[in-house]
């Protein structure tokens, strides 16, 4: 279906305060496909993810999603479509429970109120939070509040979501539990992350931005594991892409062949070690 | 975080206030015929109600003491606690007193009643407090049960202009924002220095200049949240809420029970009527 598809065109930004954040950025995701974007801190990341929402507007290049134009006319229907989660949960949730917070956007879409209840209860089902429901957002701890920053999208039905580091700050478990959650979705998403061993495990494609340029776009476990793109980009080859300290295999192969010698003081683990991701 | 940092971050003041408003707004999800009520009938009962309090002559008592009745009604047929109520009652009761003590200054004729002389400034004081409570017990139950984003969209439908909707809607959710950072900003202050108590007058400038950087980021961010949401200045009524019987008669009962007491003095017709039945 083309309407879950997500273009940016030639895309350039610079604020107001002269700094040149997006400098040409060219890439699409295609139906139900999830899509990493990282990069080094001031990359650009959110700065794009804002682009493609229609809160900034690019000074040059257009966004398109299912083939129509982003433009003050067809932002409001793009946007019932395009469900974004930030960064920072509590600039998400300003309403007195969690229940009204999910409530805002459908009610905002003039939805009747027994629709409106079936959202909620359907949102914050799906993230395993309706317990929640008459809590006050902010006594949540952080993990919680995702879940609830996540529900107040999924209430809205958008076919694409757009996801600012979802796991920033979260505890191992609380990170887990997001990823197991956006693994299940079947819409199209786009990720941003600093989390390289997540967009590796969601992710099969990844867009490399630096300096506000595309620096490589294709598949994540090539990518990634490529120690120079990943040097020159500001990261770093994660821990499951490196080579196996024995045998040299990437990724882990599960096995080494016999006779391969591990160098003396190597931290690096091998295949005999993990198994392979 | 150190326990006095905590305590300092959780209980201050204005964050005590935010959150009290909070928990009064949270009472709206109440679900009673009251809540159910459409805010435009709320709000023109309350407004009619304001009106007959206030129209009162200045050394109005006894006959202030039927127009209680509403409060009353109101806060049994919706459910409504009476403590919180009372508390934040209390809590602008000193700044009430504080407008209406100088009055038996001013005012001093003597009057009597029964076998008491005072002061008839003192009966104008009295009927300050009380006026002014009545006003806000009445605002603060349509609060608890209409919601900010109702009332304000029945404001709307009454005629105040969009603009001054928004803002008033935009400032409700901001202060929040500007009382956590103030919060987050206090903690950081207070860790980094040394123990002392207070923040220090050099650096109050600074501190000032950093929250309102801050906060305006922040509130920047909650509204492009809002927005992506379909934000659109204030939340409107979902389609289909429209006043019916039922807000037609509870708006007849109520503006036919204020014009009647403020039309007939009920309190002296009652003690009338007592005395002549026992005497
Ligand atoms: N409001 C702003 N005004 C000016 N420059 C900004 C603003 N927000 C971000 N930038 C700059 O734009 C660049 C990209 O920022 P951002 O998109 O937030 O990066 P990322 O999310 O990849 O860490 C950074 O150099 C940052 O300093
Ligand atoms: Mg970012």
């Amino acid at each position: 279906m083309s309407h879950h598809k997500l273009e940016a065109i030639d895309l350039k930004y610079g604020y107001p305060d002269g700094h040149e954040a997006i400098r040409g950025i060219s890439f699409e995701a295609v139906h139900g496909e999830a899509v990493g974007i990282i990069g080094a801190n001031g990359a650009g990341k959110s700065t794009l993810l804002m682009l493609m929402m229609g809160l900034l507007h690019p000074n040059a290049g257009k966004v398109r999603i299912g083939g129509v134009e982003l433009t003050a006319k067809t932002l409001p229907d793009i946007r019932k479509r395009v469900g974004m989660v930030f960064q920072n949960p509590d600039d998400q949730l300003f309403m007195p429970t969690v229940g009204e917070d999910v409530a805002f956007g459908p009610r905002n879409a003039g939805l009747a109120e027994l629709e409106v209840n079936q959202r909620v209860t359907m949102a914050l089902e799906r993230v395993g939070i309706l317990h929640l429901r008459d809590r006050a957002p902010f006594k949540l701890s952080g993990g919680e509040k995702h879940a609830a920053a996540i529900a107040s999208i999924l209430a809205m039905e958008p076919d694409i979501l757009v996801l600012d580091e979802p796991t920033a700050g979260l505890d191992p478990r609380a990170r887990r539990r997001v990823m197991r959650l956006l693994a299940g979705f079947t819409h199209t998403r786009l990720i941003t992350s600093h989390d390289l061993d997540m967009i590796l495990d969601l992710c099969p494609r990844v867009v490399i931005l630096k300096e506000g340029k595309v620096a490589a776009d294709g598949l994540t476990r090539q990518l990634l594991a490529e120690p120079d793109l990943m040097a020159d980009c500001g990261m770093e080859v994660p821990a499951l892409l490196q080579p196996c300290a024995r045998c040299g295999h990437v990724p882990f192969c599960g096995h080494c062949p016999s006779g391969a010698s591990v160098p003396s003081g190597a931290s690096v683990p091998s295949c005999a070690s993990v198994p392979s991701g | 975080m150190p326990r006095q940092v905590e305590r300092h971050f959780h209980s201050s003041p204005l964050t005590n206030a935010i959150r009290d408003m909070h928990r009064m707004e949270s009472l709206s999800l109440l679900d009673t015929g009251i809540h159910r009520l459409h805010p435009v009938t709320k709000l023109i009962t309350t407004i009619a109600f304001l009106i007959a309090a206030l129209s009162f002559e200045r050394h109005a008592v006894g006959r202030l003491l039927p127009l209680f009745l509403y409060p009353l009604v109101i806060a049994a047929l919706a459910d409504l606690p009476w403590k919180p109520f009372l508390k934040r009652l209390l809590a602008v009761e000193p700044l009430i007193v504080g407008i209406g003590i100088l009055n038996p200054l001013f005012d001093p004729v003597p009057i009597s009643i029964g076998d008491i002389t005072l002061a008839r400034g003192w009966l104008t004081f009295l009927s300050i407090v009380l006026k002014t409570s009545l006003a806000v017990l009445a605002a603060l139950q349509l609060i608890a049960c209409t919601g900010m984003e109702r009332m304000l969209s029945g404001m709307h439908l009454l005629g105040m202009p969009r603009v001054l909707v928004m803002q008033i809607s935009l400032t409700y959710r901001y202060i929040t924002v500007l009382a956590e950072e103030t919060g987050r900003l206090l903690t950081a202050y207070t860790l980094r220095s040394s123990g002392k108590r207070g923040v220090r007058a050099a650096a109050w400038g600074s501190l000032a200049g950093m929250l309102l950087l801050r906060s305006f980021d922040r509130a920047q961010r909650v509204h492009q949240a809002m927005r992506l949401r379909g934000y659109s200045g204030y939340a409107p009524l979902p389609p289909g809420t429209r006043p019916g019987l039922r807000d037609a008669v509870f708006l007849a009962c109520w503006l036919s029970w204020f014009v009647l007491i403020r039309l007939a003095d009920l309190p002296l017709l009652l003690g009338r009527w007592m005395t002549g039945f026992f005497g």
